[in-house]
Parts: C-alpha cells; structure tokens; sequence
C-alpha cells in the first residue's frame, strides 16, 4: 500500500512505547491514576480517549489550512467537545452503570492533554490519515499504560481480573489476603512512577540530563 | 454558615483536586519547578476556578437543566439540554480565561508578565473543567458553587505550591538515573497524596 509509508508507520508506533504519551511526552495523567482500580474501567477510558484522539486528530487535519491561528484552540475544543458528548451519550445508552462510576472522568476527556496535544502538536501540520494514525497510536500507548496500571492494581488490591476472581479472597474462603493501598488512589503514582523508570532503564536515551 | 465551612474544608482539603483527584497532573508536574511560578499559577485557578463554576452553575440552572427554559416560553419548559453541559462549560471556560487574561494585562501587568504562558493554559486545565463537572454531577446551588470554586481552587493551589518546595529541595539529591525528572516527581506525588488522606473522615 502506497499510501502507508515511513511516516504513516511512524505516527502509529512511535508512541507506543518510544514516544509514549504519559511516560515521554507527560500528557494525560490525570485521567491514567483516577481510574486505574478496576480493568473494565481503564478498558473503556482507553476506548473513549482512542476514539476521541482518532476522530479529533481526523477532523482537526482537515481544516488545518482553513483555521485562522488565533482561534484554533477554540476550534479544536470544539471539535473535540462533540466528540466527547457523543462518546458520552453512548456510554449512557449502553453501559450505563460503568458511566456512572467513571462520573466527571469521560467529561474530562475533553481536557485530556494528549488529544488537545496531539491535535495542536501533529494533526495542524500533517495529512488526515496520518493524524488518524497518529491518534490511534496516541491512544494505543495511553491504553498500555493504564491496561498494565489497571492490571497491577485490581489484580493485587481485589485479587481479580477484569472482574473474574482469579486469586481466591480470604475472606470468602480463599488464599489471598487483597493489598489495600492498590485501590487507594496514590498506589497508581507509584506503579507508574515504576513502570516510567523500567521504560528509561530499558531506553537510557530517554533519561534526564539534569 | 456552616455548610458552606464544611463545604470549603471538604473541598480544600479532603477531597483535594490535585492530591485526592489527580485532576490538574499536567499542569501540576510541569509548572512545579519553582516555587514562585507554582504560586502564580495557583492564584490564577484560583481566579479562574471562582469566576467558572458559578457561571456555569448559572448556565446550568436557567438555560440546560430539564424545565430551565421555562422562563422563555411555556412552549420550552419540557427541553432537556443536559448533554450539551460539556460544550457550553468549556466554552465558558474559555471565555473566562480569555478576559481574565486581558483584564491582568491591563490593571496587573506585573503578574501578566510572571504567570506568562501558563494563563491561557488554564483553559485547558482540568481542574477547572472538573469544578463544573463535579458542581454538576453533585447538584451544588449557587451560593455552594461559590464556595466550592473557592474551595476547589485554593486546594489545587496549596497542592502545587508545597510540590514546588519539595522540588526545589530535590535538585540536591542524589536520585538514580532512570527515576529523575518525572519518576521521582510521581513518586513525590504519590506520598503527598498519601499524606493528604490523613485528612478523610475529618467532618465539621
């Protein structure tokens, strides 16, 4: 395929691990602690910011030569607070319960530094289907990183695995006796605290010079 | 009276946005270098924070929620048009930070030129979006919206002013390499998070 050269294959891997959003370019960290307790949670943020960050990234690029520079900012907003109240009313259609414990979290897409990032940092200066790519790499290294997050700490703080018991809880006759500080909200600092300084010892370059 | 003190503490302090909510991360880890940017911008959401959310409180009430549009025409009074809260909130938002901007530039030039960059940032700051959300998702009247957006701010703003001064202090540390910059910062966070939940179950 043509179309797919060095710089669509770029933008899709580059930011899953090399470049990735919340470890290399610190964007969108809120969002990656808040609701990390539970997989399907994380599961359907990934979703949301994936989608949002594609289809704003998609939109952005297609009046890029068309938006005047000083309003563009309130021209991304836009674009992608549509976005987000379609995403929004979905998830209320269909999995009503989980949109009420995400709560103001799917709202706060919309202020996700990686989808204003990516649509003010790549989707102004490149072609839609690379801004698209662009956008699902974005999402696909922000998902790993809240997968992996999401991952540690339901499966030590409630012995489970998107949902399904997999270490057997003491207090319902099981083995395992669940970590308590996973599902407290400072645990998802330090996991990632951990899993930014794997990322650099594995990758020297990326390391800080001061 | 004392609803609204239970509320501020709350908001300040025990359900902190930075440290109880890690709203605002962005902003909160990279504007915390020094002390004096951290204050600048602290005061700023703050600023912004108190103008925003009874705003939208405002927008909510008359124009959104069902049955709002009732003081238009009767013909009105059944529209529901909650699911644009979303647009029009940032849309304040943005608004606001906009005359905020120019109205520091104008009386203030001396904070203009200090909070620089990170003003028009706000915008997109999350703890602002967050204060409207939560104001919307909780139900908070008028008088409790201001309270809150006080409240919410000043927290955010203590948050980041005591995570500069750790800073500032860690520059003369010895941290293992792939842990600098960022690692430590979230491990720092982390533990004054941890610290900060000593404050649950406080209740006036």
């Amino acid at each position: 395929m043509s179309a797919f050269g060095k710089r669509e294959r770029e933008a899709l891997l580059a930011p899953i691990l090399a470049n990735n959003p919340i470890g290399v370019q610190v964007l969108g960290i809120c969002s990656a602690l808040a609701i990390t307790t539970r997989m399907d949670k994380a599961f359907v943020m990934t979703m949301g910011v994936l989608l949002v960050t594609m289809l704003a990234n998609v939109a952005v690029s297609l009046v890029r030569n068309h938006t005047p520079g000083s309003i563009r900012i309130i021209v991304q907003l836009s674009i992608i607070a549509s976005l987000v109240i379609v995403f929004d009313q979905i998830l209320k259609a269909t999995l009503y319960e989980l949109s009420l414990e995400l709560s103001v979290f799917v709202g706060l897409i919309i202020t996700n530094c990686i989808v204003m990032g990516r649509a003010e940092g790549y989707a102004m200066q490149n072609p839609p289907l690379a801004s698209a790519l662009d956008g699902i790499g974005n999402g696909l290294g922000y998902g790993l990183v809240l997968m992996l997050t999401a991952f540690i700490r339901e499966l030590l703080g409630a012995g489970k695995v998107f949902g399904f018991v997999v270490l057997p809880l003491a207090k319902d006759g099981g083995w395992y006796v669940p970590n308590g500080m996973m599902l407290i909200a400072p645990s998802g600092l330090f996991i990632i605290a951990g899993l930014i300084w794997l990322l650099k010892t594995l990758k020297p370059e990326l390391q800080d010079k001061d | 009276m004392e609803h609204y003190l239970n509320l501020a503490i709350r908001s300040i302090f025990l359900e902190n946005m930075a440290l109880a909510f890690f709203l605002g991360m962005c902003s909160f880890l990279a504007c915390s270098k020094k002390v004096e940017t951290a204050l600048g911008l602290g005061v700023a959401v703050v600023f912004v924070q108190v103008l925003t959310v009874p705003l939208n409180n405002l927008i909510l009430t008359y124009l959104l929620k069902e049955g709002a549009l009732g003081w238009v025409s009767p013909a009105l009074a059944k529209v529901d048009l909650t699911f644009l809260a979303f647009i029009l909130f940032i849309g304040t938002i943005a608004a606001a930070v906009q005359v905020v901007e120019m109205a520091v530039e104008k009386y203030a030039p001396a904070l203009y030129t200090t909070l620089g960059v990170f003003l028009p940032l706000i915008a997109v700051n999350c703890v602002i979006l967050a204060g409207s959300l939560f104001m919307q998702e909780r139900d908070y009247g008028f008088g409790e919206s201001v309270v809150y957006g006080i409240g919410s701010g000043l927290g955010w703003a203590i948050a980041i002013v005591a995570m500069a001064a750790v800073r500032e202090k860690l520059a003369y540390s010895n941290v293992p390499a792939g842990l600098r910059g960022l690692g430590i910062t979230f491990v720092v966070a982390g533990l004054m998070s941890v610290a900060f939940m000593m404050f649950s179950g406080i209740q006036l």
